[in-house]
């Protein structure tokens, strides 16, 4: 692979000492925007054969047919598997070791849980021949009742949300502080259910040589889909190689290796031949994730000063029949305001549908945009301005815990955006402001958070004697940016200009990066990388001040510094000497170090870490159709150190936009009957088109944060979508006087 | 593969006798056929690829005033003769509201009369439809159905035509030229598509071979071009179906209206001429008023199919602005944001 080489053809840019916190350009945008880069699906190896799943068009009950004879009569299909055939696998695909591990569709058996379930993988010379076999095997079933929305199933409590928080969790006495209060809100929202839709379909080429695995497949997490896949096939976790250089999206629908990717290994096992399966854009819609919908109920109550009394947030939501993931929605009200007594729940109902999970800030987002909807409800029944209103009841600790936070901006980021927005000038009641066209115009505003979340990540570091420096980590760029912002980070750490490090990821057999997820990749793989850096730095002071033929003998370490290929002393500057000088008298071709980057347990127990914003946004409203059309947003965003800008404002444009999507179009519209999704493709599934984004701002609001990490790098991937859903929702309010209850907010809602 | 026979005949008369037989079908720009046998909602057995006839690209004027367009000029090409657009401002704007950049670059002044339904459940072969398959019933009477039609549905069926050309186009009396195995006939657009009934698999008047050689348009449509608009209302500013569309055209003077034209989309399953909406207009002084009344008489006979009265107010709504900005007169340029409502903000791309 060529990767790495590639990488490098970077035109320098200008810059001065340290490579973090510049503003580069992407390292490999050009072998995007030139179509080089190479994501899984373009990998075909010799004797490559095609898969196409078969899938079920019903939500509940099981196949009682296939015409596999069919199929296999169709030139050019070399095989059929069903659950007759299917290879033996090591592990259970039902079982569940950890909440981390969630049951795939393997063909374990001829149930159906929900509609898109694969049932059959055709295999086939061609991608038209394994199509065509797929369709042939019309499958025939029999059909038990689906069980489809929020009230299609009995309720429970979940045993944990999200990642296995409680459901249920309070501090004070909510009751007494709602009774206890001058005014009070009670108010429902709605969310519906959400799919991923990266624009990279999930796909995988796989080729077997004996018990070892050589994989190209988008994974957010490589160690992690190395580990899983180990398991099902009973092979040792380092036969099993994924290169994952690109992905074209993941939104966290690939974290986890998806039932259809392990389908793709088993087809090649089956035919032992390498196998390509890509998922068609409506097999996206079942088996590789989605958000659950959720309804949630707040209720708020507030003293003569418009300072909560209480809040209370219920949420209700959904997960498979099979398996258990729960959106943590209501868990939004554990870190924003400030109250005296907070209660958070949740139940839950089991529907027909693939296992929900992690989606662009899960629990966070669908939590916010009901949050910022009541706070903003509070402050209109308190008659107070809603940027007022928060900063009345802004917190100067985590509210549900009492801890201190490591850092908060909060405060600066409402000053900066509300200044650059125009905030001042907003009159308090709705449906006053019309522009010269004559629509209702409104603003509206929501706070933004997301915690400041760490994994476990290596990184292994080399200096070479040719004053060159290499560093390795199995980190996942998405799209984010991580192949320059790692770059960046190990440039500094290696004392190296950017260009002089070779910089490699995206591949299993480099150090575990963990997660790109939770926002946290560049926090964790990025202490790893700077913790490597430190080491290998380490050693070459150790080899040059414990040499009396280096100017730097007798320093010691923490008297020298590292900058541009060369090491100097602290206390004098002119006295110094380049690595390649230090390895060479060594006789060393190269010395390597390792590193390591988790969260610190310490300061974890201590303080509440969390990035933070503020966001501003205007509508536009057609007085008469209802259709509406975000015009400005503005963000200011604190989250700790920012390696590079340019990305950074990318990723906060990103989740902004998602937060557009989220508050006007997501929305998979599922038959109430059947269960099947009606819209499971990319002209009726909407998302913002380039028309529909408005004038972005984002804004960096400085912030130095001591505790989350040695670097101050908190997240940035997610924070953007909160905040900004809700704000456009009050924005739709303040032109409109009707306040948005379900979302995406529909014409019919503010037809009037 | 599923095999079918591609024949790319060179004459009309051959791909009117290859289309004639059985199972056969059409390609022209091929944006809605191709996914249509992707999704295996229709299995032709024999594509005769038209898209190469020379003589079904052209734009012409006719001698008697009117305009000819060849059923093969792609919508962009169409949309952007300056001449055209001129004079037909209202379909001009319908053909840029529709779809995206890359599909109007593909898709043919024919195909887009032919375009099937959006409705879900035509698409999802797992559904009962009977526009798919007769007498199958109809999964979106009690379905999804919050975009079906109001007007002219019937039990059968409820599915909307998804057109946006075709709304000013019948507004206009667009007629579309059919060459068949029985020679040449003229049939109106009012009368080529067919509102459901018993029969929802009868979309349109062709008859097997029957192949769309042109549109026509009479020579008074031009006269309305100080006069025309055509604005639709849907959930993102481009890529999106109508919710509801509406295309006006006036000819005002002295206050009173002359002549009216009035057409609705996303309404039924054939773009939708409201005739008794024009009587209303008609000598009428040109107000609010009466297009309030004009309104009125459009959606008389409408009905909800389903979880969709809404549209009922708001075609009423749309007729009443799109006969407004009709009034108003056709802007200079096109504007940026074809007949979008928000078409007037400063800064919104052209072709977007």
């Amino acid at each position: 692979m060529t990767l790495e080489l590639s990488l490098n053809q970077q035109p320098a840019h200008a810059r001065q000492g340290s490579s973090i916190g510049q503003p580069l350009t992407r390292r490999d945008g050009f072998l995007k925007v030139t179509g080089a880069a190479r994501y899984a699906a373009d990998n075909h190896p010799p004797g490559m054969l095609y898969a196409v799943l078969a899938v079920s068009s019903i939500a509940r009950g099981r196949v009682a047919a296939l015409d596999i004879e069919a199929a296999k009569a169709h030139q050019g299909v070399v095989e059929v598997m069903t659950p007759k055939n299917r290879p033996a696998l090591a592990a259970d695909p039902d079982a569940k070791d950890h909440p981390f591990m969630f049951r795939l569709d393997l063909l374990q058996n001829d149930q159906v849980r929900y509609p898109n379930q694969s049932i059959a993988v055709v295999i086939a010379e061609t991608l038209e021949a394994a199509t065509e076999g797929a369709a042939l095997l019309s499958p025939r079933y029999e059909v038990l009742p689906a069980r489809v929305g929020l009230d299609g199933a009995e309720s429970f409590v979940p045993r944990g949300v999200g990642v296995g928080g409680p459901a249920v969790q309070h501090k004070g006495d909510v009751e007494a502080g709602l009774k206890s209060a001058k005014t009070r809100i009670e108010a429902t929202y709605e969310t519906p259910a959400q799919y991923h839709n990266a624009m990279e379909p999930h796909a995988i080429v796989v080729a077997w040589d004996g018990d070892t695995l050589s994989i190209d497949t988008p994974s957010q997490g490589l160690a992690m889909a190395q580990g899983r896949i180990a398991g099902l096939f009973g092979i040792a976790p380092e036969n099993v190689h994924i290169r994952s250089p690109f992905l074209g999206g993941g939104f966290g629908s690939k974290g986890m290796i998806s039932g259809p990717q392990v389908l793709g290994i088993l087809a090649a096992r089956l035919v032992g031949r390498p196998v390509k399966l890509v998922l068609r854009r409506e097999q996206m819609y079942g088996p590789v994730g989605h958000r659950a919908p959720t309804r949630q109920t707040l209720r708020m109550g507030m003293d003569g000063e418009g300072r909560l009394t209480a809040l209370d947030h219920h949420a209700k939501t959904a997960s498979s029949t099979f398996d258990d993931f729960f959106e943590p929605a209501a868990d939004a009200s554990h870190t924003l305001y400030a109250s005296p007594a907070i209660a958070t729940s949740h139940d839950a109902v089991r529907l027909d549908t693939g296992t929900p999970l992690f989606m662009r800030a899960p629990g966070e987002a669908t939590g916010s945009i009901a949050l910022e909807s009541a706070i903003d409800e509070a402050a209109h029944a308190c008659g107070m301005d809603p940027l007022e209103f928060r900063l009345r009841n802004y917190a100067e600790v985590e509210p549900m815990t009492g801890k201190p936070f490591s850092s908060k901006a909060l405060r600066e980021c409402y000053r900066q955006a509300a200044e650059t927005f125009g905030w001042a000038s907003r009159p308090l009641q709705p449906r006053l402001m019309r522009d010269a066209d004559g629509f209702l115009t409104g603003w509206g505003m929501g706070t933004a958070t997301f915690p400041a979340l760490m994994f476990q990540a290596e990184a292994r570091a080399v200096l070479r004697a040719d004053g060159s420096g290499l560093m390795e980590t199995g980190a996942q760029d998405m799209g984010q940016g991580a192949w320059t912002a790692f770059a960046q980070i190990a440039a500094d750490g290696l004392g190296l200009d950017i260009d002089q490090v070779d910089f490699r990821a995206g591949s299993s057999d480099l150090p575990n990066a963990g997660i790109a997820g939770g926002s946290g990749h560049t926090a964790t793989a990025g202490m790893a990388i700077h913790n490597a850096g430190a080491a290998v730095i380490a050693r070459l002071a150790d080899l040059a001040t414990g040499n009396e033929a280096s100017p730097l003998f007798g320093a010691g370490n923490e008297g020298v510094l590292a900058r541009g290929g060369r090491l100097y002393r602290r206390d004098d500057e002119s006295r110094g000497e380049s690595y390649a000088e230090i390895l060479t008298r060594a006789g060393l071709s190269e010395i390597e170090g390792h590193g390591k980057g988790a969260p610190d347990p310490a300061s974890q127990e201590t303080y509440a870490k969390h990035a933070h914003g503020a966001v501003f946004a205007e509508v536009k409203v057609d007085p008469d159709f209802g259709q509406i059309r975000v015009t400005r947003l503005v963000g200011a965003f604190a989250a700790g150190r920012i390696i590079n800008p340019r990305l950074v404002r990318s990723q906060y444009y990103g989740g902004m936009i998602w937060g557009v999507s989220f508050a006007l179009n997501e929305e998979a519209i599922t038959d109430r009957r059947s269960g099947r999704i009606q819209n499971a493709n990319l002209a009726e599934y909407h998302v913002p088109v380039n028309a529909d984004v408005p004038s972005v701002e984002a804004l960096l609001v400085h912030e130095d944060d001591p505790h989350v990490n040695a670097l101050g790098i908190k997240g940035v991937g997610e924070i953007g979508i909160t905040g900004t859903a809700g704000a456009v929702a009050n924005a739709v309010w303040h032109a409109t006087g009707v306040r948005p209850r379900r979302f995406p907010i529909r014409i019919e809602d503010l037809l009037g | 593969m599923r095999d079918f026979d591609y024949i790319r005949p060179a004459t009309i008369p051959d791909a009117i006798a290859a289309a004639a037989e059985p199972g056969s079908a059409y390609l022209a720009g091929g944006t809605n056929l191709l996914d249509l046998m992707k999704g295996g909602i229709t299995s032709p057995e024999r594509i005769v690829d038209i898209s190469r006839l020379p003589e079904l690209n052209r734009i012409e004027r006719l001698d008697d005033g009117g305009l000819r367009i060849g059923a093969l000029v792609r919508n962009a090409d169409l949309a952007y003769d300056p001449a055209f657009a001129k004079s037909y401002p209202a379909v001009a704007e319908a053909l840029l509201s529709g779809a995206s950049a890359q599909l109007r670059n593909a898709a043919t002044v024919g195909g887009n009369l032919l375009q099937r339904t959006r409705c879900s459940y035509f698409y999802d072969t797992a559904s009962a439809c009977n526009r798919r398959e007769p007498g199958a019933g109809c999964d979106a009477l009690e379905g999804e159905n919050r975009l079906h039609a109001v007007l002219g549905w019937s039990d059968a069926c409820i599915a909307t035509h998804p057109s946006d050309f075709c709304v000013p186009l019948v507004a206009l009396d667009a007629v579309v030229e059919i060459e068949g195995k029985k020679g040449r006939r003229h049939v109106t657009l009012e009368e080529f598509h067919r509102l459901p009934g018993e029969t929802p698999q009868r979309e349109n008047a062709l008859e097997p071979g029957d192949l769309i050689v042109a549109v026509r348009l009479p020579a008074e449509a031009a006269s309305f071009s100080a006069n025309a608009r055509y604005l639709k209302v849907r959930e993102r500013t481009s890529y999106a179906f109508a919710v509801v569309s509406a295309a006006a055209a006036l000819v005002v003077d002295g206050g009173k209206i002359r002549a009216a034209r009035l057409a609705l989309g996303g309404v039924a399953a054939k773009p939708w001429r409201a005739r008794t909406a024009e009587a209303v207009l008609l000598g009428a002084n040109a107000n609010e008023v009466t297009f309030a009344s004009a309104a009125e008489a459009a959606l008389a006979d409408a009905s909800p199919s389903g979880d969709n009265a809404f549209k009922i107010e708001l075609a009423r709504r749309i007729v009443v602005r799109a006969l407004m900005s009709a009034q108003a007169g056709t802007p200079e340029r096109l504007p940026a944001l074809p007949a979008s409502p928000f078409s007037n903000i400063p800064g919104a791309r052209h072709d977007a």
